[in-house]
């Protein structure tokens, strides 16, 4: 079982407060789909995504990223038990979507570097270290029931 | 995924931005790496003090981002521009190669922190690619 400590606890929930989920998971998956295109096979049914002006105006994109932040959002009002929260995203992602899970690090790297952007000074490099737990506690509970 | 036309000239242009920010953008990208993924701290447990912000830190921050720098202005050659780089890397200081994404990934962060404004999803896959081109180059002697 993963611990958080009183410090991981509070630094999460601090930058929780300042993000907006609206804002930051179009923002988040918008990248995923530009830098690493290949993503965009998961997508077959968005419509346009033929560059990056295209991508970054979809709706189907936009809410898709909130629908995403929406699921983490669950994760940071559950830090203790993320790996039960996300048992049937799991089998979902692997089942039936079969989402090769190395994308779930590389979408972990854009929404860190969206927040960096958006926090700047902020996201310090400590708080970063918390962020990256969250993230790779996520991506292993999303990977959990492909095996 | 080799670079374009469009990519080259979308780093250079990055470049004239953030150049003179090069030494502080090494920094704070290097004390990332070491707090945020401690696996890499094995290849530097001769220094005093591996913290953010620490002298060597600093100083070493500097020396890895004047090489970026160096690589942007050879960036129509980067094998030849970094083959004395690779041979060190992999004879001498054998860094697993799957530091170098950990490390492109911190510089990333560090520049849309730093240039939020200039770090559009355009220039994110750019210089994505121009660090994972560089990776590929530094890995190139590895065997």
């Amino acid at each position: 079982m993963v611990e958080w400590s009183d410090a991981e606890h509070s630094a999460i929930s601090e930058v929780w407060g300042k993000l907006h989920i609206d804002e930051i998971g179009p923002q988040a998956l918008g990248r995923l789909l530009i830098v690493y295109p290949w993503t965009q096979r998961y997508f077959g049914s968005f419509g346009d995504l033929s560059s990056a002006a295209a991508i970054l105006g979809n709706p189907k994109v936009s809410s898709h990223g909130k629908v995403v932040l929406g699921a983490l959002d669950k994760a940071v009002k559950n830090l203790e038990n993320i790996k039960a929260t996300y048992s049937n995203l799991s089998q979902l992602h692997c089942d039936k979507l079969n989402v090769d899970p190395d994308n779930f690090r590389l979408l972990a790297d854009c929404l860190t570097i969206v927040v960096g952007i958006k926090l700047g000074a902020s996201f310090s490099p400590q708080v970063q270290c918390t962020w990256q737990k969250l993230m790779a506690v996520v991506a292993a509970a999303l990977s959990s029931r492909y095996f | 995924m080799s670079l374009t036309v469009h990519d080259i000239s979308v780093v250079k242009a990055l470049w004239a931005k953030i150049g003179s920010r090069a030494d502080e953008i090494g920094a704070e990208a290097l004390g990332r790496m070491l707090t945020v993924y401690p696996q890499s701290k094995t290849y530097f447990s001769h220094w005093a003090d591996l913290s953010p912000g620490s002298a060597p830190v600093k100083k070493h921050g500097k020396v890895i981002m004047a090489a970026v720098s160096d690589a942007v202005a050879h960036i129509d050659d980067l094998p030849t521009a970094l083959s004395h780089l690779s041979e060190l890397h992999a004879n001498k200081l054998r860094v697993d190669p799957a530091n170098f994404k950990i490390l492109a990934h911190n510089i990333i962060v560090t520049v849309g922190m730093l240039f939020p404004a200039d770090f559009t999803p355009e220039v994110h896959v750019s210089l994505d690619k121009f660090l994972q081109n560089l990776a590929w180059c530094l890995a190139e002697r590895y065997r």
